[in-house]
């Protein structure tokens, strides 16, 4: 069949839905808690707004004795419990037809081979088409003979000849733990599938607020002007979390803080904010310019001033009473895994040299909150008495991530019925207020971005690689160095190592 | 909260929605105005309508009405609580229901768009009404008039840019999913068929779509039924693509090669549809190439009566 343009596509007619072609998803680790609460319900939430193709089957893989109803019991009972989207009859019948369970361990030949038996059972019930995406779900130990596995049995893309389908593969973080493994698991998996077909999921850059920093900064004249070293004393990217590890210490302990989100959700930040404009907004153009940032950027020259980490203690938190990290089930006593961790990287190029980014992760702070604050340089006069501007800051340009997404700026205002007294005040602008109250979840887009094969909003491994060759001298700093990490009350924000961080820079930390 | 104007005028009614927001601090980032008028239907699902589709994107919402009586203007202010914006209701009588948009226009929310919504009958020309004039966008519903093909006919002779009507948006799902399946077979369609019940305008406005785009003319067939397009089927050389409808919720789906499947394909509220529209308010070329095809094609023997 020629390659001839589908008559019925029109580049004008832009709400004709983006809707995925046959094809089946495999999830490996079913019953994890991350395919209960956001993968599966993202794939319904799909098929209910009529973006999944009718055919699409749905395949499990666990170490479970199933047979396929339980599955889609199960299947069913997290999506009523999580997805966005109420849950329909209609659409439930449409999914159930396409969805089988594969028992079995990923070390089991046979199980394999059931596996590519339920597929060509469903390529031919469902029209799948031999087009097969692989979810791995599953602890990153496990990545290696699961792709081995898939390789084998002639599942992955390599090896497949035209007309047979597409095969693609999709691995959540962490990517590695530092530079080396980093680079042996992408040897692994670029052994299996090409470079084009694994998709590495940072669902942050999932989310309609990371995406609205790009339409911010490049829909915008108003803000570019000051986006730069002239106007812009330093960058202040946070994100805290206000529980503790919560049941998570066999995957906690060892990573810490800067491995756990700094290396991906925050160094994906850095490169968003401070990237140059990309010719267009293609995955290879995105890329490019992200990656050229993150290898402009560098931590601290002297590694025991820029940086700090600290393991929050027994507290009351929130008027809750909780434990300290070392007094967590399953924590080591001498564990030396950081929950706080902050960092300084200086960005070597002509828009930002002499700005410095700080960089903070951590649990057991006083509140939930992601946001990148860009504090501008203090006005170079003010024409006014000393006395009338002691409540007067700097200007500040705030882009709220999660929760109450939106963007906060920051300046000053005279005090009514004052003679001249200026304070600062907050003009705020709330994604919620203007848009959608319920926006679709970062997965949902994910999800169908890798059933498109449309890969702008994923990582490539360049950009992994060099976020650990920013992290890798810090991570090693902390291992080799005498210091423990600093202990801070739960519920605080952070050790006092933190704020000297700062202090030594003649700066403090907004309070988000 | 809810304040009743009696005898009011647009002066009164803006200086008390700012004091009720003051009072229940609702935020001020409403992004539209959107203008009901809502003579002749159910103003209680009508506002419910728009009150629904404005959470995803709260606005001003103005519903007007006509009644018998003396020259006299009431409005009923909703603000806060389960609204997501604000809420005015406007009741004209006499001489003012023929100024209706002097009363409108300073109500308009600075800067935004504004978007005027027929969801019952409307005029023959949307662009040149005077409530029309004040809007960007000109929603009009011809499945909520009593004859539902010829007014859309009469919609496509007059469609100009910023018109938009609500039965394009209930073709969305078909459209997507018979996009969907020529995705898959890039062969070409020579010909295709839809049955929908008697009357039908969406069966009749897919068909001028389908025309518009593959150079065909499709047929329309009557059945009985009583869920509006029953079915659509696409002849390509691969073979024949197949939707049907079997009840109001599910379709079944058959191509070549390939096992027959079910997929969920619900009527959508009128909710959905207003809030579908009120997320693109860009011009829709698609929407223009489909009036134009269908205006074309019913352009015969009554073109004069209908383009006036």
């Amino acid at each position: 069949m020629s390659e001839q343009p589908n008559p019925l596509r029109d580049i004008g007619d832009r709400r004709l839905p983006r809707m995925s072609g046959p094809c089946a998803l495999v999830l490996f680790g079913v019953t994890g808690d991350l395919a209960r609460k956001k993968v599966l319900p993202a794939i319904y939430d799909l098929a209910n707004r009529g973006l999944l193709s009718p055919a699409f089957g749905l395949v499990g893989f666990a170490r479970r004795d199933w047979r396929a109803d339980h599955f889609a019991e199960m299947v069913a009972e997290s999506v009523k419990a999580h997805a966005r989207t109420p849950f329909r009859d209609d659409v439930w019948q449409q999914l159930l037809e396409g969805i089988r369970f594969v028992p079995g361990e990923l070390d089991d030949d046979e199980a394999f081979e059931r596996l590519v038996a339920t597929l060509a059972e469903l390529d031919e019930a469902q029209g799948t088409g031999g087009n097969h995406a692989f979810y791995l779900s599953i602890p990153p130990a496990a990545f290696d003979i699961a792709t081995d596995q898939l390789r084998r049995h002639g599942l992955a893309g390599h090896g497949r000849g035209q007309g047979q389908g597409w095969s693609r593969v999709v691995i959540e973080k962490p990517f590695g733990h530092d530079l080396a493994s980093a680079q042996e698991l992408e040897r692994k998996v670029s052994a299996a599938f090409d470079p084009q077909s694994v998709f590495r999921i940072d669902h942050y850059l999932g989310k309609e607020t990371v995406q609205n920093m790009l339409a911010f900064r490049f829909a915008n004249q108003l803000f570019e002007p000051i986006w730069n070293r002239t106007y812009i004393d330093h960058v202040q990217i946070t994100m805290a979390e206000d529980i503790g590890i919560a049941g998570r210490a066999g995957y906690y302990d060892g990573i810490g803080a800067a491995r756990d989100v700094i290396q991906n959700h925050l160094l994906q930040l850095v490169a968003l904010t401070a990237m140059e404009e990309p010719t267009s907004f293609d995955a290879d153009q995105l890329h490019a310019e992200k990656l050229k940032v993150l290898a402009a950027t560098r931590p601290a020259a002297d590694l025991s001033l820029g940086t700090a980490h600290g393991q929050y203690l027994a507290a009351w938190a929130g008027g809750q009473q909780v434990v300290g990290y070392l007094e967590e089930e399953g924590i080591p006593a001498d564990s030396r895994t950081e929950t706080y961790a902050a960092i300084r990287v200086d960005i070597d190029n002509r828009r930002w040299a002499g700005v410095p980014f700080y960089l903070r992760a951590a649990k057991r702070m006083p509140r939930r909150v992601t946001e990148v604050a860009l504090i501008l340089r203090p006005a170079p006069h003010l024409p006014f008495l000393q006395s009338d501007v002691t409540n007067l800051g700097v200007n500040a340009l705030v882009m709220r991530i999660q929760p109450d997404e939106g963007i906060t700026l920051r300046f000053g205002a005279k005090v009514p019925a004052t003679q001249m007294e200026v304070r600062d005040v907050s003009m705020d602008f709330a994604y919620g207020t203007s848009f959608a109250e319920s926006s679709p979840e970062a997965y949902e887009r994910l999800i169908l971005d890798v059933l498109l094969g449309d890969p702008p909003l994923f990582p490539r491994h360049e950009e992994v690689e060099a976020s650990w060759r920013i992290l890798d001298p810090v991570l090693d700093h902390w291992a080799e160095s005498a210091e423990p990490p600093q202990g801070y009350p739960a519920g605080s924000w952070g050790p006092a190592s933190g704020h000297e961080m700062l202090a030594r820079d003649g700066r403090t930390w907004r309070r988000p | 909260m809810i304040i009743e104007l009696e005898n009011t005028n647009a002066g009164e009614i803006g200086q008390r929605i700012l004091t009720a927001r003051d009072r229940v601090g609702v935020p001020t980032g409403l992004v539209f105005t959107m203008i009901v008028v809502a003579d002749q239907c159910d103003i209680e699902q009508v506002v419910a309508a728009a009150t629904d589709a404005g959470r995803e994107h709260p606005s001003r919402i103005l519903v007007l009405r006509d009644e018998d009586g003396p020259t006299s203007l009431d409005a009923q202010l909703r603000v806060g609580g389960e609204v997501p914006g604000d809420i005015i209701e406007l009741t004209f009588r006499g001489e003012l229901t023929r100024h209706r948009d002097s009363v409108v226009l300073p109500l308009l929310l600075p800067d935004s768009p504004v978007i005027a919504w027929w969801p019952g009958a409307a005029p023959a020309r949307p662009a040149d009404d005077p409530i029309g004039r004040l809007a960007h966008r000109r929603i009009t519903d011809a499945m909520g008039s009593a004859d539902s093909i010829p007014t859309l006919i009469e919609r496509a002779h007059n469609c100009g840019p910023g018109d938009i009507d609500l039965v394009w948006t209930r073709l969305t799902r078909w459209r997507g999913l018979l996009a969907a399946a020529l995705d898959q077979y890039r062969s070409p369609v020579r010909q295709a068929a839809i049955q929908a019940t008697p009357g039908n305008a969406a069966g009749v406005l897919l068909a001028a779509w389908l025309d518009s785009r593959l150079e065909i003319e499709t047929r329309v067939a009557d059945v009985v039924g009583s869920y509006g397009i029953m079915g659509v089927e696409l002849a390509t050389d691969a073979g024949r693509i197949r939707l049907n409808r079997t009840d109001g919720s599910m379709a079944t789906f058959s191509a070549p090669d390939v096992p027959q499947r079910l997929v969920a394909l619900p009527r959508r509220d009128l909710n959905v549809l207003l809030t579908e529209e009120l997320r693109r308010l860009d011009d829709d070329a698609a929407y223009y190439a489909t009036m134009a095809t269908l205006a074309a094609r019913w352009g015969g023997e009554d073109d004069e009566g209908l383009d006036r």
